[in-house]
């Protein structure tokens, strides 16, 4: 009983911190993410039936990709398919991974070139983000649907034709050349962030599946950054990313309840992880070419000066949000800047804002914008409208700890 | 991999430039064509009559329709083709922006099916 407990937590930990890499690998030398992903899961079960029984071996990652092989090309042979793929797996042989002595011969990394891949020009714009969490990072689609205010079955489907796509029209799967670099970049960007958001809404860990996220969005951006040390958006991507990772100790007091960024205790804040943010942006902006990270990032600066000057710089925020707003034209934008302007210029101003955007169908399941309607509608004492908002906020929220403080923010109507 | 690199372009367009461009662009072709087959790269080639002298063909229902002109009318025609045989998309895409047409036409490329 404690070998199948043990396989299973070996199994768990080498998904959480291997997935993305193994996927990468086998796609790559394969060009289909899609058997990519089936011969993974089979080696996974392979090894929930077998660790418990003959041990976890030194080397679970090699273990992994030398089963997976074997499966991605039984699974060629049986379509019979003979091409060059399916040669270039054989010419790997099994010695070449497979950990016999426990020097652990390491996977190289092929993230990088599995996010150029998903991010390539060829692939619909909407899916390409999609696309990168769920293959580099392991995201189930429920999931990343959720994040994109799209139905599950819906990015079910773009996935599968994406992953078509990439298979059926030869995208190649390495970074692209320098002159296409900047711009092949952005949507690399986006996901890493979406990703990093997904793992920062729970703090706590409690789902195994964000598990990491955040440190994973993190480790990619610095390793973009690495990669391109004068792209400002990178910059700014990873800055914004430091700053929001520099607060997760604040995010929660000691029982578990959600406090609010305005009401957090700066003293619980990071203050290396926040210095190192600003350096970051500070070297953003000496490239003189404005973004939509950086502008994000800046906000947050606004945000935190109040570790020095006791008070958030509200109008610097609702400035930048207007900037962004005519960068993106995204409500969620409006909806931070409705907030920011609210305290700036009261509530009413606030609430027009919301108005200006209440149309838009993808707000209706959108928690923060209920709950910004909630705070400004009681603010400016529609008791019943604000009470009816919270319900719909809370409603809609997952997380229970933001739940609870919706439910007492209604309370105190 | 095999791609199809269809040449879109307007016929209108082209037949309103001037002489010396169009021949200019004819010998475009002849050195995009000869690039083409010293990569080893060629797999085949043609251009197109106008579709004025297209004839399109449909069988319905046991019935045979012929019918004057192209499968739709376009802004931009059919003007011709190449196959090519490149290691890979992004290989495909750089000879298609190299195509003479695509600085006023539209290049599209299309994997062939691998039987």
């Amino acid at each position: 009983m404690g070998d199948v407990a043990a396989a299973r937590r070996a199994a768990e930990a080498t998904a959480r911190h291997s997935y993305g890499k193994l996927v990468a690998y086998l796609s790559r030398r394969t060009r289909d993410v899609a058997a990519a992903q089936d011969a993974l899961s089979a080696a996974f079960e392979a090894a929930m039936q077998q660790w418990p029984l003959q041990g976890v071996p030194a080397s679970p990652e090699a273990w992994l990709m030398a089963v997976a092989k074997r499966q991605a090309i039984d699974a060629q042979r049986r379509t019979a398919t003979r091409d060059a793929a399916t040669d270039d797996l054989l010419l790997l042989t099994p010695q070449s991974t497979e950990d016999t002595d426990g020097a652990g011969r390491t996977i190289p990394d092929d993230r990088l070139a599995l996010l150029f891949a998903c991010a390539h020009p060829a692939i619909e714009r909407g899916v390409r983000a999609p696309l990168m969490l769920q293959t580099v990072l392991g995201l189930d689609a429920a999931a990343i649907a959720s994040a994109f205010l799209v139905p599950p079955s819906t990015m079910g489907q773009r996935l599968s034709r994406a992953k078509a796509k990439i298979k059926q029209a030869g995208i190649p799967f390495r970074p692209p050349e320098r002159e296409d670099l900047p711009e092949r970049l952005d949507t690399v960007l986006e996901a890493i962030y979406a990703a990093f958001t997904q793992g920062w809404s729970d703090p706590a860990g409690l789902d195994p599946r964000h598990h990491n996220l955040s440190d994973e969005g993190i480790w990619l951006g610095q390793l973009v950054v690495a990669l391109l040390p004068h792209e400002p958006e990178a910059l700014g991507m990873l800055a914004l990313m430091l700053h929001a990772h520099a607060r997760r100790g604040a995010r929660r007091d000691a029982v578990g309840a959600y406090i609010p960024l305005a009401q957090q205790d700066p003293s619980q804040w990071d203050t290396a992880l926040i210095d190192e943010a600003e350096r970051l942006l500070h070297r953003a902006s000496a490239l003189h070419t404005i973004g939509r990270f950086q502008l994000e990032a800046a906000v947050q600066s606004a945000h935190i000066i109040r570790r020095f000057t006791g008070q958030t710089d509200w109008t610097a925020v609702a400035q930048l949000y207007g900037a962004l707003a005519e960068l993106t034209g995204s409500p969620v934008v409006e909806i931070n800047r409705a907030v920011a302007v609210a305290e700036c210029e009261g509530a009413a101003k606030g609430l027009e804002i919301l108005d200006s955007v209440a149309d838009d169908p993808r707000l209706a399941s959108y928690q923060p914008y209920w709950a910004a309607r909630a705070h400004l509608l009681a603010h400016s004492g529609a008791r019943d409208a604000a009470d009816a908002a919270y319900a719909q906020a809370i409603g809609l929220e997952l997380d229970p700890a933001v739940r609870q403080y919706l439910q007492q923010q209604r309370n105190r109507l | 991999m095999k791609y199809m690199l269809m040449i879109y372009a307007s016929e209108a367009a082209e037949n309103a430039m001037p002489p010396a461009e169009m021949g200019a662009i004819m010998q475009a072709y002849g050195a995009y064509t000869e690039a083409l087959v010293k990569a080893g790269a060629l797999q085949a080639g043609e251009r197109l009559r106008p579709v004025t002298d297209a004839t399109s063909v449909r069988v319905r229902n046991g019935k045979s329709e012929v019918l004057n002109g192209p499968y739709a009318d376009t802004r931009e025609q059919l003007g011709g083709y190449y196959v090519i045989d490149v290691p890979d998309l992004d290989a495909a895409l750089v000879w298609a922006a190299r195509c003479p047409s695509s600085v006023y036409g539209t290049i599209e490329v299309r994997p062939i099916w691998e039987m």
